[in-house]
């Protein structure tokens, strides 16, 4: 770069050197006449304006410039104005609006740039300029930091953290590849996915370096998440971004924001392969799986078939001695535990012992019990004789006739005579005679019953009398009609005064009158009081006590 | 013991399955009828693995694209 530098400033030394001979040409031929400058030819502003700026644009042509990018100006029409300097010296650029969307790094303040255009002028102004269409960065000190700017600004945005990691498939189906179609890199990959496991891959083709770079890596990325699973072109289930080792500059593309925010926002993982183990670009940072070159990239996207194969035999070689071992250990517990076991037999054995015992002895048992049996029978059968038990058959059978015959006369006789006695008696009874019996007794009762209603009428005639002659005699006799005569009872303190001295004893004295009683002296003395006296007092206040009191 | 049918399985589930199948029956403590059964169903999940081992194959295509730079359909790399 140092070199390229020399180079282009030894190159801008010779030009200069070759317009400086060819203004002497311009110039020098009238220096004889130096002192008749009065004929020296005339140009106007325009012409030498117009002749200096051809002259410099012949003589420089398209130029690369380094240097310190200062003022940065984007004029509303679009074009870009901005100064190149170092420390020396200054000139002005200019992008035209049709440029500045096509510079792949966008001047900024500071940045060490080298700027490539034409160099003109501005004759209006008396100025130089550099029409700039290309800048890139200049010296890996200055990208490093302008990558350090980015890395920070997308960290603090999340894009980096490690929860958005999506884990890379044990086993992907389909595996998308976005690099260059030619070179190492792809012959890499794919050598080493058909060493370790066979897959279907897709490559998209991308330029690997350059301006193109970027855009065609985030296009890929894009693209391949646009793909329908399953459909004509298969979306695959792992990315692989792969390129090869170079230069900060040649691997730059990977280190744009459109890459590095596509690969972020991809939803089928992908894993970053770019450069050497040493080269870290951005996109490694976003990317689910960082590998340190594309070999290992493939490495990381499959396992090894053989391996699998190997550990699925081995799985199955375990399944069975599990099984075997399972099966056999299990009969060998059962041997052990059936050892333990008696023998059924030895049941059964003396079970059968016991049966013979007792059935042999069966046999023996039931002829004893009908010997036995016999025995006795032929004793009693020894005294029964044939001809007495035909005698007594021969007497019962007499005997059973005669009681025959008289039990088919019996019946006649008894109802015979029963119906004799039935005559006899029904003869004597006549109704006449009860007739006559029932209206004897029905005319007594009546006369009965009027004697005794008669004399209970009587009675009670007899009786209500006596009464009334009772009541005249009590009203003659008691103290009250003696009242009506003309006599008084007088008391005395509650008591029955009957002496002219008890009166004058009296606190107060009460005159009972037909009519009423009289109050006299001091009223309602106390000892007149007692309410319990008084129906004694009134009896005894009659003139006849004693025996006519108890009448009543 | 998942009741996943074995033929919907990824390989890696089947791995999986398998593994814990082989490591269920080594462990010795399933009962016999059980054993049988998860024998069967570890060599069927071990077949499975097999066929998805086994018909690997190897296919690469590019992409072509459109002059858009929309994928356009596939040509041999």
């Amino acid at each position: 770069m140092v070199l390229g530098f020399v180079d282009l400033r030894s190159m801008v030394r010779g030009k200069t050197k070759q317009v400086w001979r060819d203004m002497s040409d311009l110039f020098e031929d009238p220096t004889p006449e130096k002192q008749t400058s009065g004929n020296a030819p005339e140009f106007s502003v325009s012409e030498i304006a117009g002749a200096v700026k051809k002259t410099i644009e012949g003589a420089f042509g398209r130029v690369r410039v380094r240097g310190e990018v200062g003022r940065v100006t984007l004029a509303r029409s679009g074009h870009m104005y901005f100064d190149i300097k170092d420390d020396r010296a200054l000139i002005n650029a200019v992008s035209w609006k049709g440029q500045v969307s096509k510079l792949a790094v966008m001047p900024e303040e500071g940045m060490e740039v080298i700027a490539t255009g034409k160099l003109t002028t501005f004759g209006s102004q008396s100025k130089y300029q550099l029409t700039v269409d290309a800048v890139e960065i200049a010296g890996e000190g200055a990208l490093m930091a302008l990558l350090e700017k980015r890395k920070k600004a997308l960290a603090a945005e999340g894009l980096f953290a490690p929860e958005r990691k999506q884990p890379i498939p044990f086993l992907p189906e389909i595996i998308g590849v976005v690099t260059s179609p030619t070179g190492a890199v792809i012959r890499d990959i794919l050598h080493r996915l058909s060493d370790r496991f066979p897959r279907k891959v897709l490559v998209w083709p991308v330029a690997v370096q350059g301006d193109a770079c970027a855009p065609q890596v985030a296009a890929a990325i894009e693209g391949f998440n646009a793909m329908t699973p399953g459909g004509a072109l298969p979306r695959p289930d792992l990315l692989i971004i792969a390129r090869g080792g170079g230069s900060v500059e040649d691997l730059w593309g990977f280190n744009e924001e459109v890459v590095a925010r596509a690969a972020a926002a991809s939803d089928i993982p992908l894993i970053s392969a770019v450069g050497h183990e040493t080269d870290t670009t951005l996109i490694d940072f976003v990317s689910d799986l960082r590998a340190p070159t594309p070999t290992a990239a493939a490495e990381h996207a499959v396992p090894v078939r053989a391996e699998l194969l190997a550990w699925t035999s081995e799985q199955e070689a375990r399944l069975t001695r599990a099984l075997t071992q399972g099966l056999s250990r299990r009969g060998e517990r059962l041997r052990d535990i059936s050892r333990g076991l008696s023998d059924p037999q030895n049941f059964v054995n003396t079970a059968q012992q016991r049966l013979d015992r007792w059935s042999s002895q069966l046999d023996l048992a039931l002829r004893t019990e009908v010997s036995r049996k016999r025995a006795r029978f032929q004793e009693h059968a020894g005294a029964i004789r044939v001809a007495s038990l035909q005698g007594g058959i021969t007497q019962r059978r007499a005997d059973l006739e005669k009681l025959a015959e008289r039990l088919a006369s019996a019946p006649g006789r008894y109802a015979s005579r029963k119906k004799e006695d039935f005559s006899k008696q029904s003869n004597r009874l006549r109704s006449e005679i009860v007739v006559r019996h029932v209206r004897e007794a029905s005319r007594s009762a009546e006369g009965l019953f009027q004697r005794l209603s008669d004399r209970a009428t009587r009675q009670q005639q007899d009786r209500l009398q006596k009464l009334e002659a009772l009541d005249r005699l009590r009203q003659t006799l008691g103290y009250k009609a003696t009242l009506a005569r003309g006599y008084a009872v007088v008391r005395g303190d509650g008591d029955l005064v009957t002496s002219k001295a008890t009166a004058e004893q009296a606190a107060a004295l009460e005159i009972e009158f037909a009519d009423g009683v009289l109050v006299t002296g001091q009223a309602g003395a106390p000892t007149a009081q007692p309410a319990g006296r008084k129906p004694k007092i009134i009896r005894g206040g009659g003139e006849e006590d004693g025996g006519q009191g108890s009448l009543f | 013991m998942s009741d996943t049918p074995v033929a919907e399985m990824s390989f890696e589930e089947a791995m999986a399955a398998l593994e814990g199948v082989v490591g269920q029956l080594e462990r010795g403590d399933v009962p016999l009828d059980q054993s049988i059964s998860l024998y069967e169903r570890g060599a069927e999940l071990k077949k499975h693995c097999e066929t998805k081992l086994r018909e690997a194959e190897e296919k690469v295509a590019k992409i072509t694209l459109g002059p858009d730079g929309a994928p356009q359909g596939t040509e041999a790399l």
